[in-house]
C-alpha cells in the first residue's frame, strides 16, 4: 500500500459543488478470505452519489472479490460495510437490490425468451384483476427504456435485440427499484464503439440523478472517458484512490501493474538478446488483416523460426484473444493467415495442431492440465491427440518420450506415475509444456507461462523458451511480467484496448517505462 | 445502432414480419387447416360437426395431459409418469366408487393423487437435483405399480352421479358437447390465464430461457419448478377422471404409453424441447392434430391403424427439424 492516507482527499472544486460529503457506500478494512489465500486485505473503498467509479487492477488484484463483498455474495472475514451511514450485511445480491444496490453483470442475466416489457418489470408488474396488466406494464416498462434513450417496442422479445440493447434492458431492471447504486461489471466487453457510446450517455445521465456508479472496464480510454474518480487494486491490496482528472493514463498502468506510480526505481533492464533468427529466413506465420469483432482488431502479424516474439498489454486488451486467433480456439472474422507462404485455414485447434501449432493456456487449471491424470499421461496427451486415437502410441515409446521430457525440464518430483494435482504450479507448468514439446511444434504459443509459480521455476521456464528459440522454434511469448517481456523477446508486440498498437523491433532500445508508456498511451513516439 | 421497430407517442407500429415466436403454432394451424381440407375432399361426411365434436371427444383426455405437459417442457423439464398417473386416477375413481363411497369424496382424492406424485416427483428434481427424466420414469413405474394393488382387473362405474356426469353434454344442433370436453377446454382456457397473466406463469417461461438468468432476477425458481410437475400431475389425475368418464371403467393398463402421445402434442403444437417458448394453444392443435391423423386413417378404411404411429413419427420429426432450422437461426 502506497501513500495514501485516508485524511488527505482531494478537494476539487467540482467535487465539492456537486457531491455530498458523504458517500453512500463506504467499505472500511475489508478482509476477504478463501481456503488458502487472502483474496482481500484491509481495504478500503468509497464511493459517492453522483459519481462514476471505476475499479482498476490486474488479475488477480480482488475488483470481482470487492464487488462480491459488497453484494454479499462473499462472506467478509472482517472490516465494514455502510451503506447511507448504517452498517449492512447483505444476504446476497436480491437483498442488496432490494436495498437500492443493482448490478448488472457482464454477461446479460436476462431471459431472452421474454419481452422486454417483461425483463423490465418482472417482480415488480403493475397488477390488475388478480392478473398481469400488460398494457401498464409496457407502459411503465417504456418510460424506463426513454430514459435510457432506447426507443424499442416493449413488446418484442429480448432476444431480438442487440447485445447493446440488452445490456441497457438490463441497465433499465436495475433502475426499476430505484437503485442509488449500480454496479457495473465490464459492461462494455462486448460493445462497438458506438455502443459505448450509448452506453456512456445513460452513465451520464443517471449520474445527474445523483446514483452512484460502480464501473468495471479493461479498457483505459473508456476509463478516462467516464470516470470520476479510481481506485487502484492490486494483489488484492488497495494501492490508490484517485481522481480521474488527477492520474495520467501512464501512473495508472504504472500503479496497477507495479504498485508504484514510478515503476522505473530498480527496474532497469537492458535487453540481450541474442537472436537466433537468421536473416534470411522466411516468415513461418504470416497474418494479414486477421480479426474477430469484440476481441481483437484487425492485425498484421509474421513469426519467424528461431525468434521470440514478446507479447506485453494490460488484462483484456486482447494478447490472449490474438493467441487464441492464431491456434483457431476462436474464428476470425476477417483477414487471413498463411504458413510457409500458403494460405492456411485454421479454424480449429485441430487443424493448427496438425500445422505444428501448440498453444498453452494462460488458464492452466481449467483448460490446461488434469490434475487427475498422472505426470506422463499429461505428457502423452497431445502426441496421442495428433497421431489419432486409432494408432496408438507404444507404451515403449511413451515411457521414453516421457523420460526425456521429465529430465530435460527438471520437473519435480521424477516421477512419471505422480498424479500430476500433487505438483507445484511450477511443475505442472512445465509438465503442459512437456506436454506440447511432445508434439514437436514449430510454433508455440504460451500465455502467461509463469504466472503463478515460483522464482526458480519461473527462470527455468524462461530459459527452457531461449533454448527453444535456438533450436529454430518460433515462440510467442505472452506474461504480464514486463521485465519477462523484455529479457526474453526478440520483437514485442504492444496490445491496447483489443488492437495491436505498437512492434518493437530487436534493434530499438526499450526498457519497462517505455513500455507502460505505450501501453498507457498506445503511442510509439511520444 | 439498428432497432427495426420503434414506438410512436406510446403505441407499437405494426410490424410487417410476424414474431418469431408464433412460427412453430402457426405451422401446426397450418398443417391442421391441410389435414382438414384434404379430409374434407377425400371422403364425404368428413368436415360433419359430428366427426369435428368426436374429435374433440375422444381426446379430451390428452387435451389435458398435453396442457399439464406444455407447463413441465416450458421450464425445459420433462414429465413421463402422467400415462401412468392417469391409469392410477381412473383405477382410484372406478374402485372407490365400487366401494361405495359419494362421488364428492372421490373425485378430490383421484385428483390428489396425481398432485402429491407431481409435488414428489418435483422435490426430487428441485432440491436432489434427479434429472427430470429419471425422477418422472420413477413416478411412472410408483404410479403403475399402485393401479395394480388397487384393482389388477378393470374395474366397471355404475354409481349413478358419475353415469349422469357421463351423459351430461350440449348439443347445438348436430354439435355434441360432453362434460369431459367442456372440463378439457375449461382447463385450458384456464392455463392460457395462469401461464400469460401471472407472475408464476411468467416464470414457467423465464425458467426455459434461462434458469440461472430466472434466479438472478429474483424470480421464485425452486418454487415454480416445483409446482410444474405439480400442475402436471394433476392435470393427469383429472385427465384420468375423463378417461374414466369416456370408458366408465376404471383399468390398471390403460395409459399405457400415452405420455409419448403428450408430448408428442406438445411438440407438433410448436413447444420447444429446451424450454421457454411455447403455447398452450399449440398443443391444443397439436392434440386435434394427432386426432385427425386417426380420424383420416379410419376413413380410409383399408390401411392399418399402425400407420396413426408412422405418421406422427414422420411429423414429428418433421417439426423437431423445423424448430431445431429455427433456433439456429436464431442464434
Amino acid at each position: 500500500m502506497i501513500a495514501s492516507t485516508p485524511q488527505q482527499r482531494p478537494t476539487a472544486a467540482t467535487e465539492a459543488e456537486h457531491q455530498p460529503t458523504s458517500p453512500i457506500v463506504q467499505m472500511s478494512g475489508i478482509t476477504v478470505e478463501f481456503p488458502g489465500v487472502k483474496a482481500l486485505e484491509n481495504v478500503d473503498f468509497r464511493l459517492f452519489p453522483g459519481e462514476v467509479h471505476a475499479l482498476m487492477g490486474e488479475n488477480g488484484a480482488g475488483k470481482s472479490t470487492l464487488i462480491k463483498a459488497l453484494t454479499g455474495v462473499n462472506q467478509i472475514a472482517s472490516g465494514s460495510i455502510t451503506v447511507n451511514a448504517t452498517p449492512i450485511r447483505f444476504s446476497g445480491p436480491a437483498d442488496a437490490r432490494e436495498n437500492g444496490i443493482s448490478t448488472v453483470y457482464q454477461e446479460v442475466n436476462l431471459c431472452t425468451n421474454l419481452t422486454v416489457a417483461e425483463n423490465i418489470m418482472l417482480g415488480s408488474e403493475p397488477r390488475r384483476f388478480g392478473g398481469l396488466d400488460w398494457r401498464s406494464m409496457r407502459r411503465q416498462a417504456a418510460v424506463f427504456l426513454k430514459r435510457m434513450g432506447l426507443n424499442i417496442d416493449p413488446g418484442s422479445s429480448l432476444g431480438s435485440h442487440s447485445l447493446a440493447v440488452q445490456q441497457l434492458v438490463a441497465i433499465s431492471r436495475a433502475m426499476v427499484v430505484d437503485a442509488k447504486v449500480l454496479i457495473l461489471d465490464e459492461p462494455t466487453s462486448s460493445l462497438d464503439t458506438d455502443e459505448v457510446e450509448q452506453l456512456f450517455a445513460v452513465m451520464r445521465q443517471l449520474r445527474e440523478d445523483g446514483v452512484a456508479i460502480l464501473f468495471v472496464s479493461h479498457f483505459l480510454d473508456q476509463i478516462y472517458a467516464i470516470s470520476d474518480r479510481i481506485t487502484i487494486l492490486r494483489n488484492g491490496a488497495l494501492v490508490e484512490e484517485r481522481l480521474t482528472g488527477e492520474l495520467p493514463q501512464r501512473e495508472l498502468v504504472s500503479l496497477m501493474i507495479a504498485g508504484t506510480s514510478d515503476a522505473t526505481v530498480g527496474q532497469v533492464i537492458e535487453r540481450n538478446v541474442v537472436s537466433a533468427r537468421k536473416s534470411d529466413a522466411k516468415p513461418l506465420l504470416q497474418a494479414v488483416g486477421l480479426g474477430r469483432k469484440g476481441a481483437v482488431q484487425p492485425f498484421d502479424l509474421e513469426l519467424y523460426p528461431g525468434e521470440v516474439i514478446g507479447m506485453a498489454g494490460l488484462l483484456g486488451s486482447g494478447r490472449t484473444e490474438l493467441a487464441r486467433l492464431l491456434y483457431g480456439a476462436d474464428k476470425a472474422d476477417e483477414g487471413s493467415i498463411q504458413l510457409h507462404g500458403v494460405q492456411a485455414k485454421l479454424r480449429t485447434p485441430r487443424q493448427a495442431l496438425g500445422h505444428k501449432i501448440a498453444y498453452t493456456s494462460e488458464d492452466r487449471k481449467g483448460e490446461g492440465v488434469i490434475g487427475d491424470l498422472s505426470v506422463a499421461e499429461n505428457i502423452i496427451l497431445g502426441l496421442q491427440a495428433a497421431r489419432g486415437w486409432t494408432r496408438p502410441l507404444p507404451a515403449t515409446k511413451a515411457a521414453q518420450v516421457v523420460d526425456a521430457y521429465i529430465k530435460a525440464l527438471g520437473v519435480r518430483p521424477a516421477n512419471p506415475q505422480a498424479l500430476l494435482k500433487n505438483l507445484s504450479g511450477g511443475n505442472q507448468q512445465k509438465v503442459l509444456l512437456a506436454r506440447w514439446l511432445a508434439t514437436a511444434p514449430k510454433l508455440l504459443l504460451l500465455d502467461e507461462p509463469t504466472r503463478g509459480i515460483d522464482i526458480g521455476a519461473k527462470t527455468e521456464i524462461m530459459n527452457l523458451v531461449s533454448e527453444l528459440a535456438e533450436q529454430g522454434m518460433s515462440v510467442v511469448f505472452i506474461s504480464a511480467e514486463l521485465e519477462e517481456v523484455l529479457r526474453l523477446s526478440d520483437r514485442i508486440v504492444v496490445m491496447r484496448d483489443h488492437t495491436k498498437v505498437a512492434e518493437i523491433p530487436s534493434s530499438q532500445d526499450v526498457d519497462v517505462p517505455r513500455l507502460i508508456e505505450i501501453i498507457a498511451t498506445g503511442e510509439e513516439n511520444t | 445502432m439498428s432497432v427495426a421497430t420503434a414506438t410512436v407517442s406510446g403505441r407499437v407500429t405494426p410490424k410487417l414480419s410476424l414474431d418469431r415466436r408464433y412460427l412453430p403454432v402457426i405451422g401446426t394451424v397450418v398443417v391442421f387447416l391441410l389435414m382438414l381440407l384434404v379430409g374434407g375432399v377425400r371422403y364425404e361426411n368428413f368436415l360433419s360437426p359430428a366427426v369435428i365434436s368426436n374429435l374433440f371427444i375422444n381426446n379430451a383426455h390428452l387435451i389435458v395431459l398435453a396442457t399439464g405437459m406444455t407447463f413441465v417442457i416450458l421450464t425445459g423439464g420433462i414429465d413421463l409418469s402422467v400415462g401412468a398417473v392417469l391409469a392410477l386416477s381412473s383405477v382410484i375413481t372406478a374402485t372407490l366408487l365400487q366401494a361405495g363411497i359419494p362421488l364428492i369424496i372421490v373425485l378430490p382424492v383421484a385428483l390428489l393423487a396425481g398432485s402429491v406424485i407431481g409435488l414428489g416427483m418435483g422435490v426430487m428434481i428441485q432440491y436432489f437435483e434427479v434429472q427430470p427424466f429419471v425422477a418422472t420414469l420413477a413416478g411412472m413405474f410408483l404410479a403403475r405399480g399402485l393401479c395394480f394393488i388397487f384393482a389388477p382387473q378393470s374395474v366397471p362405474i355404475r354409481d349413478q352421479g358419475f353415469v349422469s356426469l357421463t351423459n351430461w353434454g350440449l348439443t347445438v344442433g348436430r354439435w355434441r358437447l360432453t362434460a369431459a370436453v367442456v372440463i378439457a377446454l375449461l382447463v385450458v382456457v384456464g392455463a392460457l390465464w395462469v401461464l400469460h397473466r401471472t407472475r408464476f406463469g411468467r416464470t414457467v417461461y423465464a425458467v426455459g430461457g434461462g434458469e440461472q438468468s430466472a434466479t438472478l432476477m429474483g424470480l421464485r425458481v425452486a418454487r415454480t419448478k416445483v409446482l410444474v410437475y405439480v400442475i402436471s400431475g394433476t392435470c393427469a389425475s383429472l385427465a384420468g377422471i375423463l378417461f374414466a368418464m369416456f370408458s366408465r371403467s376404471g383399468y390398471a393398463l390403460t395409459g399405457v404409453g400415452m405420455e409419448l402421445d403428450a408430448i408428442a402434442a406438445v411438440v407438433i403444437g410448436g413447444t420447444l424441447l429446451v424450454g421457454g417458448m411455447g403455447f398452450v394453444a399449440g398443443s391444443l392443435v397439436g392434440v386435434m392434430v394427432l386426432g385427425l391423423i386417426q380420424t383420416i386413417i379410419t376413413f380410409e378404411g383399408t390401411l392399418s391403424s399402425w400407420w396413426t404411429k408412422i405418421v406422427i413419427g414422420v411429423l414429428l420429426l418433421v417439426f423437431v427439424i423445423l424448430q431445431r432450422i429455427l433456433s439456429l437461426r436464431r442464434t
